[in-house]
């Protein structure tokens, strides 16, 4: 029972971090609003409180030195610095850490955690006191948790509060006698009503609110001690506090009015928007600097602002169920064709309507398929973030400065494609830092800014999910890589490569370009696993480099990894099927559009324009390939921009196809990228253009010519 | 005291636990069986989808209610001739390793008791697949009946290919 809970604890451990590392990653952003420290505080708060629920008391201790300094933040008593910034980054890392020590067991660095301790420490004031331990979130999701700012200001000042209560006030039993009366206890309170609002007598609603007051305060107290008097009628009234302090406090107390009074749903039903939130405090002896950039988020934006930050209603719900429901779609589209196909073989006269309804069937099936994948489908932001967590280790390590800036968080892909991309993903980014950004005085010297910069961006792209690493260091050393290529054998001396080429020698095995071997990257194990951990999530990888303004490593995913639209072909007496997403056109060819070059190549002219011509089924070892040539070509283009045309016997049809992985059934086949089942209970392959063309004795004849004579011209 | 033909009929329990049974089947003429607990299904041989690229023993992939598996020539790979496979032959679906395989074979015989006693090793021949692929003999109504090794016969084709 107990274990059940915790899991429960750590799930949202899960949840929580997340949150926190979002709002670390907005406050490193330069946004260091009292929203986003406040959500960080509250999810520190919880863990603790989970963790202390459970009697992990590294992660309490750690976790409540982390929250104390949050809180000296929130009252404005600590100003954000870079400094502390990337603390408490560390420290947000190494509360990770130690939440994952406490569910998966192991040890976490001591040494480690001592020092941040110790660094945290710096920070809390002698007299820390544990306010930390009061309950949060009194007022709902703004800022209920704003602790009375503990300022204490002996200057004096005037406050002109004015104070309206709404006919929901004294339907509550509140009494505005008493507020005045407490309010007179802070100082000289003068009382001034305002009955200017009253109507005739014979106009009156006895339940209706007329009355307002205005109110003269001179106190030595904070604007806090003020507001606590009027918790208690929040939403209740319409208020308005204003002093005669300077105005640089107006936004920290707009905020705070924000936080304290919600302008947002829970305010008063006749509480106008606009409400003119006047309400200056006395300065803290040094106004964080920050707060002023709070002046762009109106109150109106700050509540749509905390209503995309809002989780959404979600479900947990255990992946297996979820994936017996892809299986069982996947079933139902197959199902679907065999269908389709016994209706055809049916020597039954007219069969429209059955084919209509098939139709149907199988938009519906196409629905719920679609619908299935998306529940699968999660946002690539937690995945993000980690990856900050990686350039923060990669730089620090590493001497290096550079920041990761991330675009298109809300991508969704499939989980799995999510779960598969992290190591990749980690090691692009270790190399960009390790290899790719410079050290900062070199930076200098390139006339950069110092700090390098790493864009991680996803988006979708035509049905499938582009993911791009981008970073401004030093882009490939080519004569380097070419030289280290040669020297390991990859090459042989005297080839004559593209830039593109060099490029993408990064991938092949057993490279490293580090010149020592750092404990980052450059075991030589890097590139080419990504590679092979990209294509095998049916993606592909490609570099591109700009020497002195850095690299670009692209990763083009399919969207889902359970179905795609294919064309199905016939290929030396088999059937297969060819991704749709990389078949540019098809046609059907005749022998004036085929000519020969060289002893056994063969080119296509479509339309003016000559492309190598791949037989598939030569390419496949089914057949040789000066049989009969086939008829129909498929145009197909390659990540490098390069165009084929592949050779295949006929095209029967363009249909969604189920992709049964071959992994444990065969090893990795040239040319096939995995197998699915047709209408007739048969398995067909589905191919990789990609490696058939990288297979075929003709384009290959060719693209050694083209270069060839591109050496030549040059 | 139990009377004696208690303990006769608990002497041939203890007795007949010790059988396993086999299946056995013809590939290329020759008798072969298999462990009955390793056998999930047999099925009548339909035509396969080709593996490009393939080894020769390695006939191709076949839809086994929706799942794909591996059709492996048994023949070919014992290093006999290849099958002509017709619709009279059969392939015995296998578990092992985890996963499930199919083997092509001429036809299966029958279904036959086996006290472990009566299996012999492997006599010393030439042939090294042999002495791998077969983990040991048994004769059976006088004909020799040979024990495939299953775990050696899918593994080693497998690294082959990767």
């Amino acid at each position: 029972m107990s274990g059940s809970i915790q899991d429960t604890f750590f799930e949202e451990c899960e949840d929580l971090l997340e949150a926190m590392d979002e709002g670390l990653t907005a406050i490193e952003g330069g946004e260091h609003d009292q929203e986003v420290v406040n959500a960080v505080f509250r999810a520190v708060h919880s863990i603790k409180g989970g963790a202390g629920a459970f009697g992990l008391d590294e992660l309490v201790g750690f976790a409540h030195k982390f929250e104390t300094v949050f809180d000296e933040l929130r009252s404005g008593k600590l100003q954000f610095d870079s400094a502390l910034i990337q603390l408490l980054l560390r420290s947000s890392d190494h509360l990770a850490d130690l939440v994952a020590t406490a569910r998966d067991g192991g040890s976490t660095d001591e040494a480690h955690h001592n020092v941040l301790i110790e660094a945290l420490q710096k920070y809390i004031p002698e007299e820390e006191e544990d306010l930390t331990f009061e309950p949060m979130g009194l007022g709902g999701g703004m800022g209920g948790g704003f602790a009375p700012a503990p300022i204490i200001e002996d200057k004096e000042r005037t406050y002109e509060i004015r104070f309206h209560p709404l006919k929901e006030m004294y339907g509550t039993g509140n009494e505005p006698f008493f507020l005045f009366q407490a309010l007179s206890e802070l100082g000289e309170l003068e009382v001034k009503l305002n009955d200017a609002e009253l109507p005739g007598f014979d106009a009156i609603d006895v339940a209706e609110s007329y009355i307002s007051w205005d109110l003269t305060l001179k106190s030595t107290e904070g604007r806090s001690s003020i507001e606590a008097i009027f918790e208690f009628v929040e939403g209740l009234c319409e208020l308005s506090i204003s002093s005669d302090s300077d105005a640089a406090d107006e936004v920290n107390a707009l905020a705070a009015l924000d936080a304290a009074f919600g302008t947002g749903d829970d305010a008063g039903p006749a509480l106008e928007p606009s409400a003119p939130f006047e309400a200056p405090v006395p300065a803290p002896e040094a106004e964080p600097s920050a707060v002023v950039e709070e002046k762009a988020s109106s109150p109106k934006a700050e509540t749509a602002k905390s209503e995309q930050r809002g989780p959404k209603p979600t479900l947990r719900v255990d992946l297996e169920r979820v994936d017996r429901l892809i299986n069982a779609v996947g079933e139902l589209i197959i199902n679907h064709s065999m269908l389709a196909q016994q209706i055809a073989n049916l020597d039954a006269g007219d069969v429209r309507d059955v084919e209509t309804e098939l139709e149907g069937f199988k938009n519906l099936a196409r629905d719920i398929q679609e619908g299935v994948m998306s529940i699968r489908a999660q946002p690539v932001k937690p995945l993000f973030q980690r990856m900050a967590r990686i350039v923060r280790e990669a730089s620090s390590a590493t001497g290096k400065t550079a920041k990761l800036v991330t675009e298109g968080e809300a991508t969704e892909v499939d989980k799995t494609v999510i779960e598969r991309l992290s190591d990749p993903l980690t090691h692009i980014l270790r190399n960009a830092v390790d290899h790719g950004i410079e050290k900062p005085e070199d930076r200098e010297a390139a006339g950069k800014e110092t700090a390098g910069e790493i864009r991680l961006t996803a988006s979708h792209r035509s049905g499938s999910v582009c993911i791009e690493i981008k970073d401004d260091g030093a882009g490939v050393n080519r004569p380097r890589v070419k030289q280290i290529a040669i020297e390991k054998g990859l090459i042989p001396e005297n080839a004559e490569l593209t830039d593109a080429e060099i490029d993408n020698l990064l991938f092949m095995p057993g490279f490293s370009t580090a010149k020592e071997v750092s404990n980052l990257s450059g075991r030589g194990v890097g590139m080419d696993v990504v590679k092979n951990a990209v294509t095998g999530l049916g993606g592909r990888i490609n570099i591109s480099s700009t020497p002195g303004q850095g690299s670009t490593f692209t990763i083009i995913l399919p969207l889902t990894l359970a179905v795609m639209d294919g064309m199905v072909v016939s290929v030396a007496d088999q059937t297969m099927v060819v991704p749709i997403t990389s078949i540019v056109e098809t046609m059907r060819g005749s022998d004036d559009m085929i000519n020969s070059l060289g002893a056994d190549g063969t080119l296509l002219s479509i339309r003016g324009n000559f492309v190598p011509i791949c037989d598939v089924a030569g390419a496949l070892g089914l057949r040789h390939c000066n049989d009969q040539p086939p008829g129909v070509y498929l145009l197909v283009e390659t990540e490098t921009g390069q165009r084929s045309a592949l050779a295949v016997d006929d095209i029967f049809d363009q249909r969604q196809v189920v992709i049964k992985s071959l992994d444990g059934v065969c090893g990795n086949i040239p040319g096939v990228a995995a197998a699915t089942i047709l209408g007739d209970g048969k398995i067909a392959m589905i191919l990789d253009p990609e490696s058939i063309i990288a297979a075929s004795p003709t384009a290959a004849a060719f693209d050694t010519e083209r270069r060839m004579s591109n050496a030549i011209a040059s | 005291m139990p009377s004696q033909a208690e303990v006769k009929q608990s002497d041939h329990e203890v007795k007949h636990t010790q059988y396993s049974e086999f299946v056995s089947f013809a590939v290329a003429g020759q008798a072969f069986c298999l462990k009955i607990t390793q056998i999930r299904e047999i099925r009548r041989w339909s035509p396969v989808t080709i593996l490009p690229h393939a080894p020769s023993d390695v006939l191709g992939v076949m839809n086994l209610r929706g799942a794909v598996i591996p059709i492996y020539d048994l023949s070919a790979r014992f290093g006999l001739h290849q099958t002509e496979a017709t619709e009279r032959n059969v392939v015995i679906v296998v578990a092992v390793h985890g996963k499930q395989v199919g083997l092509l074979a001429e036809s299966v015989s029958e279904i036959i008791s086996i006290n472990p006693e009566e299996i012999q090793d492997t006599p010393q021949v030439d042939s090294r697949n042999t002495m791998e692929y077969i983990q040991g003999i048994i004769s059976h109504n006088d004909t020799m009946v040979r024990i495939i090794n299953l775990d050696a016969v899918i593994t080693a084709p497998e690294q082959v290919i990767l």
